[in-house]
C-alpha cells in the first residue's frame, strides 16, 4: 500500500463552503490541492481555475492520423493491385471519403480515450486519502502540507465550514 | 410526496437519493426479471439451433427465391443497426444540445445501441453463406495480396459498422466509469472487488474530471456525425445500385430518420417495463416519456414525408420500372407488408400529437410495438419488393420466408434481450453522475455564488 501523504482532508456537504475553502487555500499558497466530487461541478472548476485539458490535442492528432490512414490505405491498396471497377479511376477519391471519414472518427475517439487515461494518470493520486462519501454526496478537499502546518490548515478548513476534518500521514 | 425528477429544473432529490436508488437496482432482482431473462435465453437458443442448421445445410434453408437473394437476414440487419441510432442520438447529440431530459434515459439507450449493433453485426455474417470465411471482408494481406474493393458500399458498411460498434462501446464504457466507482463505494464483499477493478482507480478527483469532461465532450462530438453517417452508409448499400425503388437520393436522410424513429420505439418498449421492474418510476417519469414521444412524432413525420416523396418521385420519374415497383408495393402480391409499414410508421406516429397519448404509458407501449413491427416491415418492403420486381417481368419472383428466416429473427431478439437484461442487472441503467450534475448541491448561503 502506498505511503500516506502528509496533509489535511476536509469533507464538505455544502458547495459554497467548499468553494470558499478552495479560494482561501489558493490565496494562502496551497497549489497542489485534490478536490473530490461525485459529479463535475462548474463552481469548483471556477474556484480551481485550471487550464483547459490537453485531451483536445489527442483528439485532433488521432483524427488527422485516422483520416490519413483511411485515404492512405484505400489509395495504396488500389494501386498495389490495379483493377478497373465500374469504369471509375483506380484511385477514386469520392468513394474513399467514406473510409477516410470512418477512420477519422475511429482513431479520434480511441485517441481521445487514451488521452483521458494518460493525462489523468500524469497526476498520481497515490498516498492521497479518499473517502467513499466523495462519490456520493460530499465534496472532499485534500491539502498536502508538512506535519507542522497541519494544525493551521485544519483550523482554516473548520472555520470555512468543513463538516469533517482529518489529518493524514506520518 | 415522493421525490421525483418530474419537476425539473428544480428536482427535489438529493445526491444521496440518486446513489441509493440506482444502487438499489443492482440488488436481488425480481421474479419478473428472471422470467424475462430466461425467455430471452430461450429465444436465443432457437436462433442458435437455426444457425447450426444453416451451417450444416447452407442458405438453401432460408426462403431465398430468384431474384430475391437479399431478404430477411439483410432486413433484420438494417433493423438492428437502426435501433442503435436512437441511443447515440440521445446520448451524444442531445448531450451537445444540453438537453436536460436525456440524463435519466441515456444510459439504457446507449446500452441498447451497443447490443443492437452487436446483434446487427451477426447478420451480414449469417447472410454470406460460408460464415467461416467472413474475414475476407477485411483488408488483410492474403495469399495473392488482393485487397477489398473500396468502391463497394458493402465494404464501406464493414468499416462504418465496425467503427460504430467500437465508438459506441467506448462511449458507453467511458460514461460508466464514474458510476461504477459510485456503486463500488456502496458495495461490500466480492462485488466491491469487482466494481473496484472495473472503476480503474476512479476517485472523482479534479485532475480526473478535468480531462474526463473534455474527453466525453469530444467523444460526443465525434459520435454525432458518426451516427448520421452509419445509416447513410447502410442506405447506400441500396441506393448506389440501379435497382428500381432503391436508386434514390432521398435514401440517406430517409434511413437516418427511420433509424432514429425505430430506435426510440425500442427505447419505449424496453424502458417502460424496465422502470417498473427496477422500481425507478420516480427517476424516469412522464416528463421523459413525453419528450421521447415528441422525438418519435418528429421522426415519424419525417418518415411520413419520405414515404410520400418516394411514391411521388416514383410517379413523377415517368420511369416505368420505378412506377411498377411502387405500384406493386401497394397493390402487388405482398401488399400487406407495404400497408403494414405505412400504417405503423406514418399513421400511428401521428397519434402522438395528443399529449394525453404521449403521457399515457400503456398507449405509448402499444405504439412502440407498432413502431417495431412497422420498421422491420419497412426494411422488408424496401429490400424484397425492389428485388422481386426488377426490370424484366419474366424474371420476377416472390420470396416467402421459411422457418430458417424466422428462427434467426427470433433468435436475434433473444440475443439482444439477454445482453440488455444482464447489463441492467450488473451496471447502473440510470446515469448517476449526470443526474447529480443536474441537481444543485446544498448551499449555506441561499442564492449566493
Amino acid at each position: 500500500m502506498a505511503k500516506m501523504m502528509s496533509g489535511v482532508l476536509g469533507a464538505f456537504k455544502y458547495e459554497d463552503a467548499a468553494v470558499d475553502a478552495i479560494k482561501g487555500l489558493k490565496a494562502k499558497g496551497f497549489k497542489d490541492l485534490t478536490v473530490y466530487s461525485a459529479a463535475p461541478n462548474h463552481h469548483l472548476e471556477e474556484a480551481l481555475d485550471q487550464p483547459v485539458s490537453w485531451v483536445r490535442a489527442f483528439t485532433l492528432i488521432g483524427g488527422l492520423t485516422g483520416c490519413a490512414a483511411g485515404f492512405g490505405m484505400t489509395l495504396w491498396m488500389s494501386y498495389d493491385w490495379p483493377l478497373m471497377v465500374g469504369g471509375k479511376p483506380i484511385g477514386a477519391i469520392p468513394p474513399y471519403v467514406v473510409l477516410g471519414f470512418e477512420l477519422t472518427i475511429l482513431y479520434g475517439a480511441l485517441s481521445t480515450v487514451a488521452g483521458v487515461i494518460i493525462l489523468s494518470a500524469m497526476k498520481s493520486l497515490k498516498g492521497r486519502p479518499f473517502k467513499p462519501e466523495f462519490s456520493d454526496d460530499t465534496i472532499g478537499i485534500f491539502v498536502p502540507c508538512p506535519p507542522e502546518q497541519r494544525g493551521t490548515v485544519r483550523k482554516f478548513l473548520e472555520d470555512v465550514g468543513s463538516d469533517e476534518v482529518s489529518e493524514h500521514g506520518a | 410526496m415522493t421525490a421525483t425528477l418530474h419537476d425539473h429544473p428544480h428536482p427535489n432529490m438529493t445526491h444521496a437519493d440518486v446513489t441509493r436508488d440506482v444502487v438499489a437496482t443492482l440488488q436481488t432482482p425480481s421474479r419478473g426479471y428472471y422470467l424475462a431473462l430466461f425467455s430471452a435465453i430461450g429465444l436465443f437458443l432457437v436462433g442458435a439451433v437455426t444457425f447450426l442448421a444453416l451451417l450444416k445445410d447452407g442458405l438453401g434453408l432460408a426462403g431465398y427465391t430468384p431474384p430475391v437473394f437479399w431478404s430477411v437476414y439483410i432486413t433484420t440487419f438494417v433493423f438492428w443497426v437502426g435501433i442503435g441510432h436512437a441511443g447515440t442520438l440521445i446520448s451524444a447529440i442531445l448531450f451537445l444540445f444540453r438537453s436536460p431530459w436525456r440524463t435519466a434515459v441515456y444510459r439504457s439507450t446507449e446500452a441498447m445501441t451497443v447490443f443492437a449493433v452487436m446483434t446487427a453485426g451477426l447478420f451480414p455474417i449469417i447472410h454470406i453463406g460460408r460464415q467461416w470465411i467472413f474475414y475476407w471482408l477485411l483488408p488483410y494481406p492474403n495469399q495473392r495480396w488482393l485487397w477489398p474493393n473500396f468502391k463497394s458500399p458493402l465494404i464501406w458498411d464493414v468499416f462504418a459498422i465496425s467503427t460504430y460498434l467500437t465508438v459506441s462501446t467506448t462511449f458507453l464504457v467511458v460514461g460508466l466509469v464514474p458510476d461504477i466507482a459510485a456503486v463500488r463505494d456502496k458495495m461490500t464483499g466480492w462485488r466491491k472487488k469487482l466494481y473496484s477493478a472495473l472503476s480503474i482507480g476512479w476517485t472523482g478527483a479534479d485532475s480526473q474530471w478535468r480531462h474526463y469532461s473534455r474527453g466525453y465532450l469530444y467523444l460526443a462530438a465525434l459520435a454525432t456525425p458518426l451516427v448520421l453517417s452509419v445509416h447513410s452508409v447502410v442506405s447506400w448499400d441500396f441506393a448506389m445500385s440501379i435497382i428500381p425503388g432503391w436508386h434514390g437520393t432521398i435514401f440517406a436522410p430517409y434511413f437516418v430518420a427511420g433509424a432514429i424513429y425505430s430506435g426510440i420505439g425500442m427505447v419505449l418498449t424496453l424502458v417502460i417495463p424496465l422502470r417498473k421492474v427496477l422500481k425507478i418510476e420516480h427517476m424516469i417519469t412522464e416528463y421523459h416519456f413525453d419528450n421521447l414521444a415528441k422525438l418519435t412524432l418528429l421522426t415519424g413525420s419525417i418518415l411520413f414525408y419520405a414515404y410520400a416523396m418516394e411514391y411521388f418521385v416514383g410517379w413523377y420519374s415517368s420511369n416505368i420500372f420505378e412506377q411498377t415497383t411502387f405500384w406493386r408495393r401497394a397493390f402487388g402480391p405482398q401488399w400487406w407488408s407495404g400497408w403494414t409499414m405505412i400504417i405503423c410508421n406514418a399513421f400511428v406516429s401521428q397519434l402522438l400529437w395528443f399529449k394525453k397519448i404521449r403521457t399515457n404509458l400503456t398507449s405509448l407501449f402499444v405504439i412502440s410495438i407498432f413502431i417495431n413491427i412497422g420498421m422491420w416491415f419497412e426494411r422488408y418492403v424496401i429490400i424484397t419488393s425492389s428485388l422481386a420486381n426488377d426490370f424484366l417481368p419474366f424474371a420476377w419472383g416472390q420470396m416467402n420466408p421459411t422457418w430458417a428466416d424466422w428462427g434467426i429473427l427470433v433468435g436475434s431478439f433473444g440475443w439482444f434481450g439477454m445482453y440488455f437484461l444482464l447489463f441492467a442487472r450488473t451496471f447502473p441503467v440510470v446515469a448517476i453522475q449526470e443526474i447529480k450534475e443536474m441537481i444543485p448541491m446544498p448551499r449555506r448561503k441561499k442564492g449566493a455564488h
